[in-house]
């Protein structure tokens, strides 16, 4: 499972990296592999869009079921990744790369720090296994 | 696959009735209604009835052998059903007749409406919803009607435990509503906690499957009445699994306030391609007026020679009709005719025997299969269709393994609370011999895991088709006959 160490998770499987006052999210490998070969993805918002922790901002569909993403912090939307329409794909090869959501200016920095490190994620993960 | 589609099977010019000379002078349709040509296909007689047979022949059905559906409740279907639902009287009927003309359906509607009543533990039954999610929409639209005539129309949040059926939330949302979940406590019951932290004067109600989708009866259910009740909700029964319950518990009297009946499921009815559902809504005395309409009502009591006078009603604060006429009424003739045949004390059997099945299964699988909540299980159970020394083995594989055994896969991939879930109801109606040999296919499919996966990864071998892509199917579908 790989939960790279610079990023932050949420327990809903979101990850967000934050450079400067600006984050990128999206969902994390154990998503992915748990929803296994996914075939649409909607990126709900658009750029401009002010939006609170917590709102959905993708649904997305896998042969095996179709879930929410939620944002994991508050912000005004900066990019949506638009590829992820014709190539849902995306998000089972490069999860934390080309498989991104949405990139958002934050609203309150401070929100990032409720989140879980890497470390908590791994065990929230392995506690689920069974 | 080897059929060819009945176009291709056409021949220009072959007929397949030969009809008799005109004795009447031939009708005229207006010129503008007439077109040159119609590309139906053109076959013969004996043509169709092998196109169709060969059809039927490569699909898989109740009557051809075991279907372990988890949830789906694919029980035998009793041919006498069938013979009932044929009379003329019943099936040669018309909804615009006068109901005067027609009182032995509506005497038979009256007392399944009755018999629904006694079964649940409601107060009230409309039998128009057509399956089991109309019903469940049916019944939140019911429970939006109570807040709303109580002026708590701000009352939108629908509680949904992540172990109910996946049509509760769709209900919710297409109602306008919106569902909220509650999550699962390690026996496989509601999460108390959780649910009192989410109950307030926002909540229109809870939706509940008992027993759950995991097969395990909700053993808090009184708590979880009390729960939703006390911050003013409702709390909705999802019929799924009844075929638990019957004569045994009546969801009444745990306290739902309403719930659906899937009579195509608990009450016999072919299902799954073999014919409509029906989704009978029952209600609590206080919601009775909310119900959809009509609801066949006695107008006139009868006398001792004289039978009474049935009628079709509107309740008085009715949320309207949930479709054209008065439900599928070729359903409840069958699902009368199991009722009558079995009477209370053979429905009792029906779910003993329902869960005594389900539970020697699991009992002969455990070994072999993680089962998590390891509890007894009611009529159907969830094991896990993956094993630590098999990687690259999910519950796909051994769904589509078991195809090539002669038997019907168990529901897969849910309830998503289970990893790699196989839901699996056997029914009452499999002899232990049946229960026998796939408990036995399911063992050597564990064991094939491990020694050949590839024969796995690459089934079905015997079925009409072999491995669908389904990841191209979804993303690339095609959906006309030519590409």
């Amino acid at each position: 499972m790989n939960i790279p160490k610079d990023l932050r998770y949420t327990k809903t499987d979101e990850w967000i990296r934050v450079e400067g006052g600006e984050a990128t999210m999206g969902i994390s490998d154990y998503a992915q592999s748990q929803l296994s070969d996914i075939v649409y993805v909607e990126v709900l918002p658009k750029a401009g869009d002010v939006l609170v922790k917590g709102k959905p901002v993708a649904s997305v569909e896998s042969v095996k079921a179709a879930s929410e993403v939620y944002l994991p912090a508050g912000g005004s939307v900066i990019k949506v990744n638009a590829a992820l329409s014709a190539t849902p794909e995306l998000v089972n090869k490069d999860p934390y790369g080309e498989g991104w959501m949405v990139k958002i200016t934050l609203a309150d920095p401070a929100e990032i720090n409720a989140l879980m490190d890497p470390k908590t994620y791994e065990a929230y993960c392995a506690g689920r296994q069974h | 696959m080897t059929e060819p589609l009945v176009y291709e099977l056409s021949s220009p010019g072959r007929i397949g009735v030969s009809l008799p000379e005109l004795d009447v002078d031939p009708a005229t349709l207006p010129p503008s209604l007439l077109r040159e040509d119609l590309p139906l296909p053109e076959l013969s007689e004996s043509d169709v009835v092998r196109h169709f047979l060969r059809l039927s022949q490569m699909n898989f059905a109740v009557d051809k052998g075991f279907y372990p559906l988890g949830s789906c409740t694919m029980k035998y279907n009793p041919k006498v059903n069938e013979d009932a639902a044929r009379l003329p009287g019943f099936g040669f009927v018309h909804p615009l007749q006068d109901p005067e003309t027609a009182q032995g359906c509506l005497a038979l509607m009256h007392q399944l409406q009755l018999w629904l009543c006694e079964i649940s533990g409601m107060a009230a039954v409309s039998l128009q919803p057509s399956a089991g999610a109309q019903g469940e929409l049916t019944g939140v639209l019911i429970m939006r009607a109570y807040h709303h005539a109580r002026g708590e129309s701000d009352r939108r949040r629908m509680l949904i435990p992540n172990s109910a059926h996946g049509t509760n939330p769709a209900s919710v949302a297409m109602a306008g509503m919106e569902a909220v979940e509650v999550p699962s406590d390690r026996h496989g019951n509601v999460d108390l906690e959780a649910l009192h932290t989410l109950c307030d004067g926002t909540v229109a109600g809870l939706m509940l499957t008992n027993p759950n989708t995991l097969g395990l009866f909700e053993e808090n259910i009184l708590d979880v009445a009390e729960a939703v009740h006390s911050c003013g909700g409702l709390l909705y029964g999802d019929g799924a699994n009844l075929n638990a319950l019957l004569g045994v518990v009546r969801p009444g009297d745990l306290g739902f306030d309403l719930m659906h009946f899937n009579l195509h499921k608990t009450f016999s009815t072919p299902h799954g391609g073999g014919g409509p559902g029906s989704g009978p809504v029952g209600v609590s005395e206080k919601l009775a007026d909310f119900l959809p309409s009509p609801v066949v009502k006695i107008l006139e009591e009868g006398g001792e020679e004289e039978p009474p006078l049935f009628g079709l009603t509107t309740p008085a604060q009715s949320i309207g009709r949930m479709r054209a006429f008065h439900g599928n009424f070729g359903i409840l003739v069958r699902a009368y005719v199991y009722i009558r045949m079995l009477g209370a004390a053979g429905l009792r059997r029906v779910s003993e025997n329902a869960v005594l099945n389900a539970n020697y299964l699991r009992a002969l699988l455990k070994d072999t299969y993680t089962i998590p909540y390891a509890r007894n299980c009611m009529h159907e159970f969830v094991a896990e269709g993956r094993f630590a020394d098999a990687p690259g083995i999910g519950a796909i594989d051994i769904a589509k393994r078991l195809m090539d055994y002669g038997m019907h896969p168990p529901t897969v991939m849910f309830p998503l609370i289970v990893h790699d879930a196989l839901m699996i109801e056997p029914t009452e109606t499999e002899s232990k011999q049946m229960l026998d040999a796939f408990a036995d296919a399911m063992k050597k499919i564990a064991a094939e895991a491990r020694a050949n996966p590839e024969l796995l990864h690459e089934a079905p071998h015997n079925a009409p088709v072999g491995r669908l892509d389904e990841v191209r199917a979804a993303k690339q579908p095609v959906l006309t006959r030519r590409a």
